[in-house]
């Protein structure tokens, strides 16, 4: 008795919803057996789409979890879909079970409570995870205290066909002066798709002198004054895009389909791996190559997060747990699937994992983690909100 | 027995209900109230912000132009097609031609020709670089063009085969031989001849499918996403767009541009109707001016060319997708790959396998759910002695000339209010409503055509009306039947919207999927969905020339339905 009591205590608060508990590991997979997890990511990559069904594999093996990836047009689709349960009462098995998510998006579901944990620190591999080197705390400078659990480490790369294009370029200025010279052989994913607004921040971290407002919620007053070197670069550059900016690619895949096609010399990734996986796949050329900015570029970590309505709440923290898995880690960066960078910290890692992540050839366009250079952080989600809506009104609607 | 009005009234509930609740569902919306999301309306903000929008004259404009382009030109080939060729032999093959392009799915289509015209598409590869000089893809906007002219193309070579069918099935009632045999003996050209006496009885029998195309092109989604511009998008794809967004406000905005898209659109159908009577007083002073116009030699052989263009467009852009779905490196300006390798088949073909069960089921349970209320209705309004009325026919039709943008969005948040939205049932309720109105088409006048005589010699014989329905109207029907649920099928198959938006994301077919590959630009995984697509459409119509010969193989007179 002495010793269940505390223990009952401990569960209290969960059993007050009946939610699993991630400390009870065994529990959790074994209710997580035969649940279905509907995992809600974005299906415009084929790339990502066949690692998302081999993870649906291996977890159906080992643990009985059916995994079905409902492949969305945006991450704010499964966002949306949760809060209209939410405002509408249906707060038992909603219709998303897993997210793929980083963000705004993540920072609207933990801000309206709308997200199950904290969970991420608690999953059995979280043991390996590199806590210390990578920003796996945080998301886009939001605290993620568990609330949603780490999968790939992602940071900025430019791709360049060195058949048109000789030498890596260091800057933003350097990309306006070689489109100048090179008109109509660059353009990025129209905001606000993801990896646009990507481009966005990129533009506007490497053109400011000093980027310490951006870590904080953005303040109207120094908005135009920070935000001007950007809108001045893209006012001269837009004309200068890939059909003078009069129409865009819709999402970041598409610019390999015009890279292959040598529409563009030049295109941004938010993926170090991408352009050697492309190249595995015959989507882009072997004469492609990628490059990083003098200063360094944006990077942060792909998460998924659990919301709060999920029917399989334990098969989808086995599936998160999976993902952080040194044999998940290292099919995701094996070029020829998906090319991303791991989240993994080498030295706490069994000795024949860290050989398996050592000989793995990164492919050909691949920079080596030194090559990568300094990452820089993130500015806080409203930047980038404001900034999308803005650029949508400069140049989305200009024709 | 008599039946009860049962299933006309089910039928009626199936077609109007979603289309109402759906319109109501948006007009709630559209004036700020959407207590599912906790907003209380009434307010005017989602109107103002509408307003607001900068890009929304070039929205409306573009969905006015190519709407508007589209159905014009698409009419005038057919009825030049008719006016010229009709009954010749080289129309006969026409129209066997031109019959399959109609269950090509329209978002297929528009892969095909994308990948032909674009600037890195096959036509130029094919003339580049010893006739163009061009080493690298010119910087052209030829899709996505402001104008929205791609996007007028492909859904001319879309609309040209289903206004065809259409205008055929009509023409038999219009007596066309005779009236032309008189034109003819007055000294008419072929062409003339045709148009100032067939045209006027076949236009009034064609003029709700007319406005059906005139609708559906003005509020087309997968088309335009794939063809269509994106610096503003048409309406229809903006209010997707805005139903999307993680700020919820922007539903109410969403509603509100799905109500302007609604008004656009009766609008667009009041002016054509105008146009209408416009043209009749026109022609009326070209009949009574004399000429014979017997020279139609340039026109007969004009819209002949544009007609094979039509199909040589389609046929080519599927060619196209194929050759990508096997292709290994393929790079401009090669106009073929440098090898074949079935990667991407055994990559994609998986998933696309499993989606294409989920595809059938649903386009099987709304066919045949179709099926049964169609031929109830019809067996009960012969019983009961119950004709149908234009007016009837309108309500018919109201499922089709409602622009789907405008009442899928109100549908959903509904369903999603009494949470029985995203499931399989849902999803085919929401089928239904388009399904029902094709098959009702495509059996009425087989149906009606039966003779009538064979039923009062079975009655005769002592068969009771239900055994005359079973066991000799409808083995008798056979083959109308199976090419009815053929056209239900591929009009299932076809459908976007009511699938991404009814199903949440979680209903996954064919059609959804192709479409969001098309994001990823991935044109080996779209050639191998859109082909899949084209065959899961295509098969149930070869399924349904074959079956009866197949059943009654003993009974040759049988053999055509």
């Amino acid at each position: 008795m002495k010793r269940v009591l505390p223990l009952a205590f401990v569960l209290a608060p969960f059993a007050a919803w009946a939610d699993p508990d991630p400390a009870h590991w065994s529990t959790v997979t074994a209710t997580a057996q035969g649940q279905t997890v509907y995992w809600h990511a974005w299906g415009g990559s084929t790339a990502t789409n066949d690692f998302i069904a081999w993870v649906g594999d291996r977890v159906e093996e080992d643990f009985g979890i059916t995994l079905t990836h409902v492949k969305l047009e945006s991450t704010s689709d499964a966002v949306n879909r949760v809060l209209a349960e939410k405002t509408s009462g249906q707060d038992d098995d909603g219709a998303v079970d897993l997210i793929w998510i980083n963000g705004a998006n993540f920072a609207a579901m933990k801000q309206a409570d709308m997200l199950f944990g904290p969970y991420a620190e608690a999953l059995p591999n979280w043991q390996f995870a590199d806590t210390e080197g990578k920003t796996l705390q945080h998301d886009f400078t939001v605290p993620t205290e568990g609330f949603e659990s780490p999968w790939a480490m992602a940071q900025v790369v430019f791709m360049y066909d060195t058949a048109d294009l000789a030498a890596p370029l260091g800057s933003m200025p350097q990309i306006l002066a070689w489109a100048k010279a090179h008109p109509g052989r660059f353009t990025y994913p129209q905001p606000p798709d993801f990896l646009g607004t990507t481009f966005l921040k990129q533009a506007l971290v490497d053109l400011a002198d000093d980027t310490t407002a951006l870590a904080a919620p953005l303040r109207e007053e120094e908005y135009a004054e920070i935000t001007a070197p950007l809108w001045a670069f893209l006012d001269e550059l837009t004309p200068l895009l890939w059909r003078e900016g009069r129409a865009y690619p819709q999402t970041g895949p598409r610019q390999l389909q015009l890279m292959n096609d040598d529409e563009i010399d030049l295109a941004i990734s938010f993926s170090p791996g991408e352009a050697s996986t492309a190249i595995a796949n015959f989507q882009l050329p072997e004469s492609v190559r990628t490059f990083v900015l003098d200063k360094g570029t944006i990077g942060n970590a792909s998460f998924v997060a659990i919301p709060y309505n999920s029917g399989s709440k334990e098969a989808s923290m086995v599936v998160a747990n999976f993902l952080m898995s040194p044999e998940a880690q290292l099919h995701a960066q094996d070029p020829d699937v998906l090319g991303y960078g791991t989240i993994l910290d080498m030295t706490k890692l069994p000795v024949e994992d860290r050989a398996a992540f050592r000989t793995l050839d990164l492919g050909v366009a691949t920079l080596s983690p030194e090559d990568l250079g300094p990452v820089q952080p993130e500015p806080h989600p409203s930047w980038m909100t404001r900034i999308a809506e803005d650029w949508v009104k400069r140049y989305g609607v200009a024709n | 027995m008599r039946l009860p009005p049962l299933l006309p009234t089910l039928t009626l509930l199936a077609l109007l209900g979603p289309v109402l609740a759906g319109l109501w569902g948006t007009l709630r919306a559209a004036v700020g109230h959407l207590p599912e999301l906790g907003m209380q309306g009434p307010s005017l903000a989602p109107v103002t912000a509408l307003v607001e929008w900068p890009g929304l004259w070039a929205a409306v404009r573009l969905s006015l132009v190519t709407g508007g382009l589209a159905t014009l030109s698409s009419l005038l080939i057919v009825t030049a097609l008719i006016a010229g060729w009709n009954g010749t032999r080289p129309f006969r093959m026409m129209v066997r031609v031109l019959s399959p392009l109609l269950s090509v799915p329209h978002a297929a289509a528009a892969f095909g020709l994308l990948f032909l015209i674009q600037p890195s598409g096959w036509v130029i590869r094919a003339l580049s670089p010893w006739l163009t000089g061009w080493e690298r893809p010119p910087d052209l906007l030829l899709v996505q063009d402001p104008m929205g002219l791609a996007l007028t193309l492909g859904l001319i070579v879309k609309e040209v085969p289903f206004l065809l069918l259409i205008s055929l099935a009509a023409l038999a009632q219009t007596q066309g031989a005779e009236r032309m045999r008189i034109a003819a003996a007055l000294g008419y050209g072929r062409s003339a001849g045709w148009l100032f006496s067939v045209f006027p009885a076949l236009y009034s029998r064609i003029r709700l499918p007319v406005y059906v195309v005139l609708a559906y092109s003005m509020s087309v989604v997968d088309m335009a996403l794939i063809l269509g511009p994106s610096t503003p998008p048409t309406l229809s794809v903006q209010i997707l767009r805005w139903m999307g967004d993680p700020d919820l406000t922007l539903r109410s905005l969403a509603s509100a541009a799905a109500l302007l898209q609604l008004t656009l659109v009766l609008m667009a159908l009041l002016a054509w109707h105008g146009a209408e009577h416009l043209v009749a007083r026109l022609s009326r002073r070209l009949i009574t001016s004399g000429r014979r116009w017997q020279r139609d030699r340039w026109l007969r052989f004009g819209v002949v060319s544009l007609a094979m263009l039509c199909v040589t467009m389609v046929l080519f852009g599927l060619l196209g997708l194929t050759l990508w779905s096997f292709a290994a490196g393929w790079r401009f300006p090669e106009a073929l790959p440098d090898a074949l390798s079935p990667s991407s088949w055994i990559r994609h073909g998986p998933i696309a396998l499993k989606t294409l069960g989920t595809t059938f089921a649903i386009a099987l349970a709304a066919t045949g759910l179709a099926l049964v209320l169609t031929l109830g209705c019809l067996e009960t309004e012969e019983r009961r002695h119950l004709a149908v009325t234009e007016r009837a026919m309108w309500l018919l039709y109201l499922p089709l000339l409602v622009p789907q943008t405008a009442f899928l969005p109100g549908l959903q948040t509904l369903l999603l209010g009494v949470g029985a939205d995203r499931s399989l049932w849902a999803v085919v309720f929401a089928h239904l409503v388009f399904v029902l109105p094709y098959l009702r088409l495509s059996l009425e006048g087989p149906f009606k055509d039966w003779d009538a005589r064979q039923g009062r010699i079975a009655a005769a014989l002592g068969a009771s009306p239900n055994r005359i329905f079973f066991c000799l109207r409808l083995p008798m029907l056979l083959g109308a039947i199976l090419t009815a649920i053929a056209l239900g099928v591929a009009v299932s198959i076809g459908q976007y919207l009511p699938t991404l938006l009814i199903g949440g994301g979680r209903v996954q077919t064919l059609t959804t999927e192709a479409v969001a590959l098309a994001a990823g630009g991935d044109r080996r995984a779209i050639g191998v969905f859109a082909l899949l697509q084209t065959a899961a459409a295509l098969l149930p119509f070869a399924l349904a020339l074959w079956m009866p010969k197949a059943i009654w193989h003993n009974r040759k007179d049988m053999h055509h339905g």
